[in-house]
C-alpha cells in the first residue's frame, strides 16, 4: 500500500545554497536584474543548441551541441536560483525561466538567432563564446560572491567551449570551398549582433560603478585579439564598420524570441505547476 | 547541545564510500570529489556536497542517494547542502578513484594543471585504458556525459572514454 502524505525524497530538488549578499534595495535591484539577464542568455543559447539534438551533421557534434547546451543550462540554473534569492519574494527558478514574457527576457539578440546551418550555428556559439569566456574569466573577481561563485565554476565548462567554436571556424573557413563560402555567409548574417555583447546597458553601468561588475571595454580587447587570431587561422575577414544591431539587452527582441518561448513554456503556460 | 563523537562523522565519510556515482557506478561520491564535507550537530547530519558539472544531471540523484543511505543507516535527520565555492576540480578525484577509472575502462584524468591551460594547446596524452598504449587520438572533447571526452586507440582501435581535467 502506498502511504499517503508523505513526500518520497525523490520530488525533492536539491538547490544550491549561496548565501545572500546584504545589499540596499537599489543595489539588490540592479543585481537581480544582472543576474536575470546573464541566465536569459544561458538559457537562450542552450535552448537553440538543444534544438540541433538528434540533427547534427555527425554524431560527434551533435553530442558536443548537446553537451554545451546542457553547461549552458546548468549555468542557468545556478543564475536564476541566485536571482530568485535576490529577489526574496518566493518565486522559483521555474518561474523566471517558463513565466516571464518575451519583453521581459534581457538576452541579446545574437542568442535568439535561428540556428541556420551548421556554419551559423558555430559562428553564432564563436561569437558568444569569446564574450562568455572572458567575461566570466573577470566576473570571478568580482565582489558579489554569488555571481563570482557561479563565474569560476561556468568559466571551467566556458574554456571547452571556446575551443570547440574556434576549432571548427578554423576548419570550416579555412576547409573547402563550399566550407568557406558558408563561414563568410555566418559572418555576414551575425557580425551585426556582436555588437550588443558589449554595449552597457543603464544596469550595467550602475553595477561598474559599484565595483560588481568588469569593464567591458578590456572585455572587448580581449574578444577582438581572440576573433582576429581565428579569423586569421581561418582565412576569414574580420568585417569593418558594420551598424550593429542592438535592443534585447533592452527587452526588445527580434521575431524569433516569442516562438523559442511559445516551445519552450507551452507546457507550464498550458498545465499552470505540472510536475513531474 | 549535543557533543558529537569524531566516530560518528567517520562512520558517516565510510557509508559515503558505498554511495556511488550513478553514470560511473565504480566511482563512490567520495572518490569522486564531491563530498566536501560532513558536520553532526545533535540528531542532524548536513553533508556539504559540490557539482562536478553546472549541468550534470546525476546531481539529484546523488544527493537523494546520499540521504537514502543515510536515513536507512539509523540517521534521523539528513540534510544536502549544495555548494558552488570553491569549484570542483578533477584533482580532488581521488588516487583510488583513478585506479577504479582505468579498471573500469575510462581512461582517468593525467594532467593536473588541466587540458584546457592554452585555447590551441596540444591535446593531451591519453593511454588506453584497454592495452595501455599511448598512442591515442582525441575524436571529441564533448562525450557520453559531460565529464568526458572521447577518444580512440590507435593501437588496438578500440574507442573509450577519457575523463577529461577540469581545473
Amino acid at each position: 500500500m502506498p502511504e499517503h502524505g508523505h513526500k518520497t525524497p525523490h520530488l525533492q530538488e536539491h538547490l544550491l545554497n549561496i548565501p545572500v549578499p546584504d545589499y540596499a534595495p537599489e543595489l539588490r535591484q540592479l543585481v537581480f536584474d544582472y543576474t536575470l539577464q546573464l541566465a536569459d542568455t544561458s538559457l537562450i543559447l542552450g535552448h537553440r543548441l538543444s534544438e540541433w539534438c538528434g540533427h547534427g551533421p555527425i554524431l560527434e557534434q551533435d553530442l558536443a551541441m548537446a553537451n554545451i547546451a546542457l553547461d549552458l543550462i546548468g549555468e542557468t540554473r545556478s543564475l536564476y536560483q541566485y536571482a530568485a534569492t535576490l529577489e526574496g519574494k518566493g518565486r522559483t527558478e521555474d518561474d523566471l525561466a517558463y513565466l516571464r514574457s518575451a519583453v521581459e527576457y534581457k538576452n541579446p539578440l545574437l542568442v535568439e538567432q535561428p540556428n541556420g546551418d551548421f556554419g551559423d550555428t558555430v559562428m553564432r556559439q564563436f561569437l558568444f563564446d569569446g564574450f562568455h569566456y572572458f567575461l566570466l574569466k573577470a566576473l570571478k573577481h568580482s565582489s558579489d560572491q554569488g555571481l563570482s561563485a557561479i563565474a569560476a565554476k561556468s568559466f571551467k565548462e566556458a574554456s571547452y567551449h571556446i575551443k570547440w567554436s574556434s576549432e571548427w571556424v578554423i576548419r570550416l573557413g579555412d576547409g573547402t570551398e563550399e566550407s568557406k563560402h558558408r563561414m563568410e555567409k555566418a559572418v555576414g548574417n551575425l557580425w551585426m549582433y556582436s555588437g550588443e555583447l558589449f554595449m552597457m546597458t543603464d544596469t550595467e553601468k550602475q553595477l561598474l560603478e559599484a565595483g560588481i561588475l568588469p569593464d567591458y571595454t578590456s572585455i572587448k580587447q580581449q574578444w577582438d585579439e581572440h576573433v582576429a587570431k581565428v579569423f586569421s587561422e581561418a582565412t576569414l575577414e574580420v568585417p569593418q564598420q558594420v551598424y550593429m544591431q542592438q535592443g534585447g539587452k533592452m527587452g526588445k527582441h527580434s521575431e524569433h524570441l516569442g516562438y523559442i518561448l511559445t516551445e519552450l513554456q507551452y507546457l507550464q503556460r498550458t498545465y499552470p505547476g505540472l510536475e513531474w | 547541545m549535543v557533543k558529537t563523537k569524531a566516530t560518528d562523522i567517520e562512520k558517516v565519510w565510510e557509508y559515503l564510500e558505498e554511495v556511488t556515482d550513478p553514470e560511473i557506478p565504480v566511482l563512490s561520491v567520495v572518490d569522486l570529489g564531491v563530498v566536501r564535507d560532513v558536520q553532526i550537530e545533535g540528531e542532524q547530519v548536513q553533508v556539504t556536497i559540490t557539482p562536478t558539472y553546472s549541468g550534470c544531471p546525476a546531481m539529484n540523484t546523488i544527493a537523494t542517494d546520499i540521504k537514502l543511505k543515510l536515513l536507512s543507516e539509523g540517521f534521523a535527520k539528513v540534510s544536502i547542502d549544495l555548494k558552488l565555492s570553491p569549484a570542483w576540480t578533477t584533482n580532488w578525484l581521488s588516487e583510488a578513484g583513478k585506479a577504479k577509472l582505468e579498471a573500469y575502462g575510462i581512461a582517468p584524468p593525467v594532467e593536473p594543471e588541466g587540458d584546457i591551460h592554452a585555447l590551441f594547446g596540444r591535446n593531451t596524452t591519453v593511454r588506453c585504458p584497454l592495452c595501455q598504449s599511448e598512442n591515442t587520438r582525441l575524436i571529441s572533447q564533448f562525450g557520453s556525459t559531460a565529464c568526458k571526452a572521447f577518444y580512440q586507440c590507435n593501437e588496438c582501435l578500440e574507442p573509450f572514454d577519457y575523463f577529461k581535467c577540469l581545473k
